[in-house]
């Protein structure tokens, strides 16, 4: 019920309207929740609502924390 | 799909697994709540369970709004849906709920009821301008991510004038069921659900933000990750609980940076105090009622409150004595614990509720776990 996806922005439209794109399919969402969106921003997508913007910076820090995360000095295999 | 997909990534997902049994101590356990029905889906689908050590223990929360709506609130749907001429939209989430007398929505809507299944709260005020002659109901339901759409629903209606349309309220509030958690018996005194820290909300938070759970770290020295619902969020916010309690720390961290901030979304939080205001209580299933839990609508919006405009009297009805949703929904007991899961009650024929939902840990249990009668021994080998 609460699930969402980050979809990109591809066009403004009049009363907050944008159409997004995922995976190649474009949908009319609404931008009534959210302030100073722009065409290619990433937004989170709520039963119609983008809820709001994607941080792509946090996004590539939080995918580099993984990957030190999973560092291992001893580097012996796991499972 | 961008921002999905990395976050799925298997060779880090093993990566992170290792950290975690690295780090884990093997001399204690770490029984770790997943509020969300995201949250155990996720764990269900990617199998992340059997990725963990033994030591950690994750218990599945109360988070799926399906799951807690009582079965009195779907029958007051389908009276409403039964008067003539009323169009009734929800969420097709609530559709094979089941209610009294053997009912669900879809069962009412087969039977004649018109029914309709809507994506957004927009479609339903659409609808009620499509049908002027029509009263139109938007059975409204949800935490704090569907709030604010309805918010801006009924704000549309009175800019329209929309005098044939409604909404019935059902919105509940994460942190009151969270609170409501921490403070029962099972918790507090006799101690039967261990609860050493929770995964906190992912799309929820970016609506109200981090904030909120600082209370809970603090006044009840509870550890708060937040985290996206992917597979990799997940594992990471397991990592960095796991973290916290062997350095002795109940802090409120975020793992979901990308779409959570401490503040959450000033514009949705405004919209929903202009239109919603505090219930007294409200009955959630599993844990009952719950005070200062969910959401009415504000007197200046009452023209388009569906509770004043039918009058709707809300009775409770016990579950199916046979279900034990109640207990899976509080963390006492897990799906396979009940006696009718996976005989009875499958996701083509639920009894109870956390069979419907795809994010209710019974269906999510039956879909990618139920054929694994083999204990796994999980853990780092080398």
């Amino acid at each position: 019920m609460c699930l969402a996806l980050p979809a990109r922005v591809v066009a403004l439209s009049d009363g907050d309207q944008a159409v997004v794109e995922l995976g190649g399919v474009r949908k009319q969402v609404s931008l009534a929740l959210v302030d100073g969106i722009g065409v290619g921003d990433y937004v989170i997508v709520h039963v119609g609502f983008a809820l709001t913007r994607l941080d792509p910076v946090e996004a590539e820090q939080t995918l580099k924390t993984f990957a030190e995360a999973g560092w291992d000095a001893t580097a012996d295999a796991v499972r | 799909m961008k921002y999905i997909e990395e976050f799925r990534d298997g060779a880090l997902a093993r990566q992170l697994a290792g950290a975690i049994a690295r780090e884990a101590d093997r001399s204690r356990s770490y029984h770790l709540m997943e509020f969300c029905g995201g949250h155990t889906h996720a764990i269900s689908r990617y199998g992340l369970k059997d990725m963990l050590p033994a030591a950690v223990d994750m218990i599945h929360g109360p988070g799926c709004p399906v799951c807690v709506l009582p079965i009195g609130r779907i029958d007051n749907a389908i009276e409403l849906a039964a008067r003539p001429g009323l169009i009734l939209c929800t969420y097709a989430d609530t559709m094979r709920v089941p209610a009294s007398g053997g009912l669900s929505l879809l069962k009412a809507k087969a039977r004649g009821a018109d029914i309709r299944m809507v994506y957004s709260s927009a479609d339903a005020v659409r609808i009620a301008t499509e049908n002027p002659a029509r009263e139109v109901v938007f059975f409204a339901i949800g935490f704090e991510t569907t709030t604010p759409p309805t918010a801006v629903a009924l704000r549309q209606a009175q800019a329209l004038g929309l005098d044939n349309f409604s909404v019935f309220c059902n919105h509940v509030l994460t942190p009151a069921a969270i609170s409501h958690i921490l403070e029962s018996k099972e918790v507090r005194e006799y101690g039967t659900v261990p609860l050493d820290g929770f995964i906190g909300p992912a799309h929820v938070s970016t609506v109200i933000g981090s904030q909120p759970y600082e209370f809970f770290a603090e006044e009840y020295a509870r550890p708060v990750v937040i985290a996206g619902f992917e597979p990799l969020d997940v594992l990471q916010a397991i990592l960095m609980l796991v973290r916290q309690l062997n350095e002795g720390r109940a802090e409120v961290e975020n793992e979901f940076t990308r779409a959570v901030t401490r503040e959450g979304n000033a514009k949705a939080k405004a919209l929903v105090a202009e239109v919603f205001e505090l219930r007294r209580s409200f009955e959630w299933r599993g844990l009952g009622e719950v005070p200062y839990s969910a959401l009415a609508i504000k007197p200046a919006y009452r023209a388009f409150d569906a509770e004043a405009r039918y009058d709707i009297a809300y009775r409770s009805v016990p579950d199916n004595k046979a279900c034990e949703c109640g207990a899976i929904l509080r963390g006492v007991k897990k799906p396979a614990d009940c006696k009718v899961f996976g005989t009875v009650c499958t996701p083509e024929n639920p009894i109870g509720s956390c069979m419907v939902s795809s994010e209710g840990a019974c269906a999510a249990h039956y879909t990618y776990g139920r054929f694994k009668s083999v204990p796994i021994v999980a853990g780092a080998t080398g």
